[in-house]
C-alpha cells in the first residue's frame, strides 16, 4: 500500500515538521520505500505472540515518596529561548 | 407531564495525590510556589532525564480504588499520550491506557432530601497519570506572549471516569459530593477545587425517543472549566436545555458529529464551543519504555483494604441503625468528617443515647465550631465531658435549656461539667420540692386551672416561666407534668 | 613506544606505579589531538586547560598517598550524547546546539568518580540516528585508516579517536550496532553491554529500549576497566538492573576453558564481502587452536531484524525527540519571521476566499513548532521521526509497532534457544569495511542495512563485542562481533581478551601523518 503524499502531510503536522515541497516529494518516496521493506514483518504469524516492549523482564520499580530541593529557577529558564525571569514564554495560545 | 428527555451525564474527576513529592521526580507537590521553583531537569523534560515511580502516589491510588470498589489489575503498565502543548514538556503525557491498574467499581448516591431514588453509580475505571504544567494567558491589549509555569508539572493525578449513570444535575452533584468526602475520608487528597486538585469535566447528552417511535441519542458534549461542584450542576442544567434546542433544530444524533468540547463560562451563565481540532485526538499511545510494569499481588490488595477504615457509607449505616439516627442526621454528621463522627461515636457511646448526642452535636458543637472557625480537635469539651452533661439530661439533674447554658460556660471557663452546674447553681429539685412548687403555682393562677379543665392543656405552658422565675433550676417538662397531674385530681 | 601508543591498563599500570603523572599523560593525548584531529575531526570540543587541572589535582592527590578512583589520570573522551553539567551536548544537531546540561549523568558522574580525565566531547550523527557520523550537523569525521571514508556510526567520533590513538578510552552508545560498527570499522574493541547494565540517565535518548553506553578502546582489558567504572545499578533509571557489580578489569585476563562458539548461516549468507568472510573464519581458526568448539546455530528470524528495528527505533525516537520544540531549550525559530510568513500566508489565502485553508493555518504556536524543528532537525532525525509518528498512529499501531514488538520476542527466543548449547555466538560485525564519505547518503535503506549484523543485540537487549580481527585487500580493518546471553559481560570479555592474547590485530595503527 504506497504512502500517499497527504498522508506524509498529515504525519508532518502530528510530528510537527514543516516540509518543503522539494522535502516532501523525497520523504514520500523515501518513507514509501522504508515502509515497504518493514511490511514484511507481515510474513511473520504472531498470533500467539506477547508484544516484547522491553528487554529486561523488570517490574515494580519505586522510589520513596520523598521531596528533594527543586533546580534554581535561574538554572532552570537558562535553557529557555524565551523567558521573562519567573515564566517561559511562547507566542499566545488563546483559543488553542 | 415527564420530560421529553433522557439527561445522561458521565464526569471524569481529576484528583491530585497528596504525596510529598511528585509522581516521577522529587520535587515538591506544595501548592502557591513562585512560579518555576518546584522543577528540576526530570520534571521539566530535560534531554536525557527519566522518570522513577512515587511509591506513595500508587498506594494512595491503590486505596482510592478500593474504596470504590475497583477490581484491581494484577499487572499494569504506563503508556504516553503524545501530544504537543507548551505546559506538557516532554511532548507527552505518562498516563495509562488499555491497562489502567483499576477497573469497574460503584459507589452508591441517595439524596436526603429524596429528590432521587438511591442509585449505583458505574465507575468503569481510575488510573495514574501525571500533571501538565499551566499556561496563562494575559488578556491585555498588545499581551502576545502566554506564560508557562511548571511548577504542577509530574504532580501526581488520579483520574476517575464513571460510566454515564446520572440522570439528573443533581444526581451528578450527589456523585461528587460523595467522592469528595470518600477522598477526604481516605486522606488521599484535600479535594480543594479552588487550588485546582480536585478538577471535574463532564460529559452530557440526550436520549429521547422520536415521534415514530425511534430511540435517539443526541451527540456527546465534553464540558470542562467548571470551577466548583455548583458550577458542575448549572452547567450541566443549562447545557442539558441547549442540546435539547439543538435537537429540536437540527435533528443531529450521536455519531453525525464528531465529540465536542465546550467551556463553562461562570459568570456568563453558559457553554462556549471550543475549537476543534482532530489531529490532536491522535495520541499515539504507547507503553513507556522508560517505566517497567507494576504487579499487585493479592497479598497487597488486602492490605490496603484492611487498612481503609470505616468509610463514610458504612459509617452513616452504623450511625442508622446501630444509634438510632436519622438519615438526614447520619448524613449531616458524617459530612463533617472522621474526626467529628469520631466524636460522636464517643459521646453516644458514653451518654447512651445516639439521638441525643446527635441532636447536641449538630445543634451545639457544629454551630461553636463554625462560629469560631475551629475544627473538633480544637474544641475545648472533649467527648467524656459532654457525655457526661447529656447523661445528666437524661437522668433528670438538668433541663436542656439549663445544660444548655451549662455547656456554654463550659466552653468559656474549661470547669467541668460539675464544677459548672454548681457555679451556676443548678441541682436537682426532688419531687416534694416541685410539688409544693406547682401547688403555689396553680393557687396563683386560676384562670389556667380553668382553661386546662376545660380541655385546653397548651395554657399549663404559661406556667413554666414563671416556675422558672421561683426556681431556675425546676425542670419544665416534670412542672408541666406535675401541673396537669394535680390539676386532673383536683 | 610513546605513550599514546600504549593501552589504557599499561598508562594505569605506569601512573599507579608513578613512573607517569597524569599532567604527562593528558599532556600527551592533547599533543596529538591539537596535531591529529584536524584531519580526522573526532572531537567537537575540548577542554585542554580542564583536562589538564583535573590531572593536576589526581596527581596532588596521588602524591599525597590518598585514594583515587579506578580510572585516575586515564583520559577518556565522552560521545556528545551524554550530559556533563556544566557543558554542552549538542548531539550532533542544531537544535541542542547551545544546550548546557544543567546535571550530570550517571555514566559522566561514574567517570569522574573514577577519576577520569575528561579529556573531550566526541562527533556522532545526530541523536545517534545514522551508521556513518555523516549525520551529524555540527562536523565531519573521517576513518583514521582512510580519510575518505567514514568511521561509521553513531559513535563515530569515538571510535575514530581511540583508533588514531588521540584518547585511550572512549564512551559511546550503541542502538543499534552505533558502538560495535564503527569498532569494527575503525579497528578497535567497542562494546555494548547488556541493556540495563549501564544507567541510562543523562543519555539522550534516542531509541528507550535499545539505548546503551558503552566502552570502546584498544582493548578487551581497556574495555573491562572502563566498562567496571560505570557499570552499575541506578535508582535514577527505572530500567536499570540490579544485578550485582562485577570487577571485569580483574577478570577480564582469565581465559575461558571449554568455550563453544556458536556461528550462525544467516551471519554468512549472500552480500558479505569476501575479505570479511575470511577474516572471520580465519578468526574462528583462533579460538579453535585455542581450544573452542565451534557449532551450527541458527537464527531463524535474522532476516526479519533490521525491519523489526526500523520500526521500534524510530517510534520510539518520534516520541523522545517531541520535547525539542523551542519551548523550554534549544533552538527556537525567528519569531518574528515566523509571523510575518504566517500572515502572508493568511493574506494569500483570504484573497483566495479560501475559507479551508484558513481554518487549517498553523496557529502561531504550532508554526512555531514546526519551523524550529524544521530548522534545527537533519534529514535522517525528520526522516526516523515522520517514520515512527507513522508507524505509531492511529490505525498504524498494531500493523506496525505493536506487530515489530512481537516479532521482537521471536527474535530474543532464537537467542535463549542457540544459547542452550553455545556460549557465545560469533561472526562479522559488518558486511563490508568502511564505505566512502557519501556513499551511501543518499540512500536511506541502503544506510540502514549496515546495521544488518549488530541491530539484533539491541532488540534482544543481550551484550556484544567488536574486535578487531584482520584488514581487507584494501588496508581496512575488520571486526569480529561476539555475542553473549543477557548479563555475560565478563565471558565477552574475557573471550575477547583470550584472542586479542593469541593475535596482534589490536595493536595496529592507522598511519598519521
Amino acid at each position: 500500500m504506497p504512502l500517499s503524499r497527504e498522508q506524509v502531510e498529515k504525519v508532518s503536522l502530528l510530528a510537527r515538521l514543516q516540509l518543503s515541497e522539494e522535502e516532501l516529494v523525497l520523504m514520500t518516496a523515501q518513507l514509501d520505500a522504508i515502509v515497504g521493506y518493514i511490511e514484511q514483518l507481515g510474513e511473520l504469524d504472531t498470533e500467539h505472540v506477547e508484544p516484547m516492549a522491553h528487554p529486561i523482564e523488570l517490574s515494580d520499580v519505586f522510589r520513596p515518596d520523598q521531596s528533594r530541593p527543586s533546580t534554581e529557577r535561574s538554572e532552570i529558564l537558562a535553557t529557555a529561548p524565551h523567558a521573562d525571569g519567573q515564566f517561559y514564554l511562547v507566542p499566545a495560545v488563546l483559543g488553542d | 407531564m415527564s420530560d421529553p428527555y433522557q439527561i445522561v451525564i458521565g464526569l471524569e474527576v481529576h484528583v491530585q495525590l497528596l504525596t510529598e513529592s511528585k509522581l516521577f521526580c522529587g520535587c515538591s507537590t506544595r501548592y502557591g510556589a513562585e512560579p518555576n521553583t518546584q522543577t528540576c531537569p526530570i520534571c521539566t523534560g530535560m534531554p536525557g532525564t527519566l522518570p522513577v515511580m512515587n511509591r506513595r502516589a500508587f498506594e494512595l491510588g491503590l486505596r482510592t480504588a478500593l474504596a470504590i470498589d475497583c477490581q484491581i489489575a494484577p499487572f499494569t503498565k504506563w503508556d504516553r499520550k503524545q501530544y504537543y502543548y507548551p505546559d506538557l514538556p516532554k511532548g507527552y503525557q505518562i498516563s495509562q491506557f488499555d491497562l489502567p491498574f483499576s477497573h469497574d467499581g460503584w459507589m452508591d448516591i441517595r439524596d436526603a432530601k429524596g429528590r432521587f431514588e438511591p442509585k449505583r453509580v458505574g465507575i468503569i475505571r481510575a488510573h495514574l497519570e501525571e500533571d501538565a504544567g499551566k499556561s496563562m494567558h494575559d488578556e491585555h491589549a498588545g499581551e502576545a506572549d502566554s506564560r508557562i509555569d511548571l511548577n504542577r508539572t509530574g504532580t501526581p493525578l488520579l483520574e476517575i471516569v464513571s460510566q454515564p449513570d446520572m440522570r439528573s444535575p443533581l444526581e451528578a452533584r450527589a456523585y461528587l459530593d460523595e467522592l469528595k468526602l470518600l477522598l477526604e475520608y481516605l486522606a488521599v487528597s484535600d479535594c480543594n477545587m479552588q487550588e485546582g486538585s480536585l478538577r471535574v469535566d463532564a460529559n452530557i447528552n440526550l436520549h429521547l425517543t422520536t415521534d415514530s417511535g425511534e430511540n435517539v441519542a443526541t451527540p456527546i458534549v465534553e464540558i470542562k472549566n467548571m470551577n466548583s461542584f455548583r458550577a458542575v450542576e448549572r452547567a450541566l442544567e443549562y447545557e442539558a436545555k441547549r442540546q435539547w434546542q439543538v435537537w429540536q433544530e437540527t435533528g443531529q444524533r450521536l455519531g453525525d458529529v464528531p465529540k465536542q468540547t465546550r467551556g463553562w463560562d461562570d459568570a456568563a451563565n453558559l457553554t462556549r464551543g471550543q475549537r476543534h481540532k482532530e489531529e490532536s485526538s491522535d495520541y499515539r499511545y504507547f507503553p513507556d519504555p522508560d517505566l517497567v510494569p507494576v504487579r499487585v499481588s493479592t497479598e497487597e490488595i488486602e492490605q490496603v483494604r484492611a487498612a481503609l477504615g470505616e468509610l463514610p457509607a458504612a459509617l452513616r449505616a452504623r450511625l442508622e441503625k446501630t444509634y438510632g439516627v436519622s438519615l438526614y442526621d447520619a448524613d449531616v454528621l458524617v459530612n463533617q468528617g472522621r474526626a467529628v463522627v469520631a466524636y460522636y461515636l464517643e459521646v453516644a457511646e458514653t451518654c447512651g443515647d445516639g439521638k441525643m448526642a446527635s441532636n447536641w452535636i449538630q445543634q451545639d458543637v457544629l454551630r461553636t465550631l463554625k462560629e469560631q472557625s475551629i475544627t473538633i480537635d480544637a474544641y475545648p469539651v472533649r467527648p467524656a465531658q459532654l457525655a457526661e452533661l447529656l447523661s445528666k439530661v437524661r437522668g433528670g439533674e438538668v433541663d436542656t435549656t439549663r445544660a444548655r447554658e451549662v455547656l456554654a460556660q463550659m466552653l468559656a471557663t474549661g470547669h467541668t461539667v460539675t464544677q459548672t452546674m454548681s457555679d451556676l447553681g443548678i441541682e436537682r429539685v426532688d419531687e416534694s420540692q416541685l410539688v409544693e412548687l406547682c401547688k403555689q403555682l396553680l393557687a396563683a393562677n386560676p384562670k389556667v386551672v380553668a382553661e386546662v379543665k376545660a380541655g385546653k392543656f397548651q395554657a399549663a405552658g404559661a406556667l413554666i416561666g414563671q416556675a422558672k422565675k421561683l426556681n431556675p433550676n425546676a425542670n419544665p417538662a416534670r412542672v408541666r407534668e406535675i401541673c396537669l397531674e394535680l390539676i386532673a385530681q383536683s | 613506544m610513546s605513550l599514546t601508543d600504549l593501552s589504557a591498563s599499561q598508562i594505569l599500570a605506569d601512573l599507579n606505579a608513578r613512573r607517569v603523572s597524569s599532567v604527562e599523560v593528558a599532556q600527551a593525548f592533547i599533543d596529538r589531538i591539537e596535531r591529529h584531529d584536524k584531519a580526522i575531526g573526532a572531537f567537537l570540543r575540548y577542554d585542554a586547560s580542564a583536562a589538564l587541572a583535573t590531572a593536576r589535582e589526581i596527581d596532588e592527590r596521588r602524591a599525597a598517598g590518598k585514594p583515587v578512583g579506578l580510572l585516575a589520570g586515564l583520559p577518556v573522551a565522552v560521545k556528545d550524547l551524554l550530559c556533563s553539567k556544566g557543558d554542552l551536548a549538542t548531539c550532533g544537531s542544531k537544535i541542542l546546539e547551545n544546550f548546557r546540561a544543567p546535571y550530570d549523568s550517571t555514566v559522566v558522574a561514574g567517570l569522574k568518580k573514577a577519576d577520569a580525565v575528561l579529556l573531550g566531547r566526541t562527533n556522532l550523527d545526530e541523536f545517534a540516528m545514522g551508521g556513518s557520523t555523516e549525520n551529524s550537523a555540527l562536523g565531519q569525521t573521517r576513518n583514521p585508516w582512510d580519510t575518505t571514508r567514514t568511521p561509521g556510526g553513531s559513535s563515530g567520533g569515538s571510535a575514530a579517536a581511540v583508533a588514531a590513538r588521540l584518547t585511550p578510552l572512549a564512551v559511546g552508545t550503541d542502538t543499534g550496532g552505533s558502538i560495535r560498527q564503527p569498532a569494527g570499522l575503525c579497528g578497535i574493541t567497542g562494546m555494548k553491554p547488556t541493556y540495563g547494565r549501564v544507567s541510562r540517565y543523562g543519555l539522550v535518548a534516542f531509541a528507550s529500549s535499545l539505548d546503551q553506553a558503552g566502552p570502546m578502546g584498544t582493548s578487551a582489558e581497556d574495555a573491562a576497566l572502563l566498562l567496571e567504572a560505570i557499570a552499575g545499578h541506578d535508582p535514577a533509571d527505572s530500567t536499570s538492573i540490579k544485578a550485582p557489580s562485577v570487577a571485569y578489569s580483574k577478570s577480564v585476563s582469565q581465559p575461558l576453558a571449554g568455550l563453544t562458539l556458536g556461528l550462525a548461516p544467516e551471519h554468512f549468507g549472500p552480500g558479505l564481502d569476501a575479505d570479511v568472510d575470511a577474516a572471520v573464519r580465519e578468526a574462528i581458526r583462533v579460538y579453535e587452536s585455542l581450544g573452542a568448539t565451534v557449532k551450527q546455530v541458527s537464527l531463524p528470524h535474522s532476516k526479519y531484524c533490521v525491519a523489526t528495528y526500523y520500526i521500534i527505533a524510530p517510534s520510539e525516537a518520534s516520541s523522545n525527540l517531541a520535547r525539542y520544540d523551542g519551548v523550554h531549550f534549544g533552538h527556537r525559530t525567528d519569531e518574528r519571521a515566523m509571523l510575518a510568513e504566517l500572515n502572508a500566508e493568511r493574506q494569500k489565502l483570504t484573497a483566495a476566499g479560501d475559507k479551508a485553508g484558513l481554518n487549517r493555518l498553523d496557529t502561531p504556536l504550532v508554526r512555531m513548532y514546526r519551523r524550529s524543528r524544521s530548522e534545527g532537525f537533519g534529514p535522517e532525525v525528520k526522516r526516523r521521526i515522520m517514520l515512527g509518528t507513522y508507524a505509531l498512529s492511529s490505525g498504524y499501531y498494531d500493523a506496525y509497532y505493536l506487530k515489530a514488538l512481537k516479532v521482537r520476542r521471536l527474535i530474543r527466543q532464537d537467542f535463549d534457544a542457540v544459547f542452550q548449547s553455545v556460549d557465545l555466538i560469533a561472526g562479522p560485525v559488518t558486511a563490508s569495511p568502511a564505505f566512502k564519505l557519501g556513499e551511501k547518503v543518499d540512500d536511506p535503506l541502503a544506510m540502514y542495512l549496515v546495521d544488518l549484523y549488530t541491530v539484533s543485540a539491541n532488540l534482544a537487549g543481550i551484550p556484544g563485542i567488536s574486535i578487531p580481527c584482520g584488514f581487507s585487500a584494501g588496508g581496512l580493518p575488520i571486526g569480529l562481533q561476539l555475542q553473549a546471553p543477557p548479563l555475560e559481560e565478563d565471558r565477552l570479555l574475557r573471550a575477547a581478551h583470550m584472542f586479542q592474547q593469541a593475535t596482534d590485530w589490536h595493536t595496529r595503527r592507522p598511519n598519521l601523518p
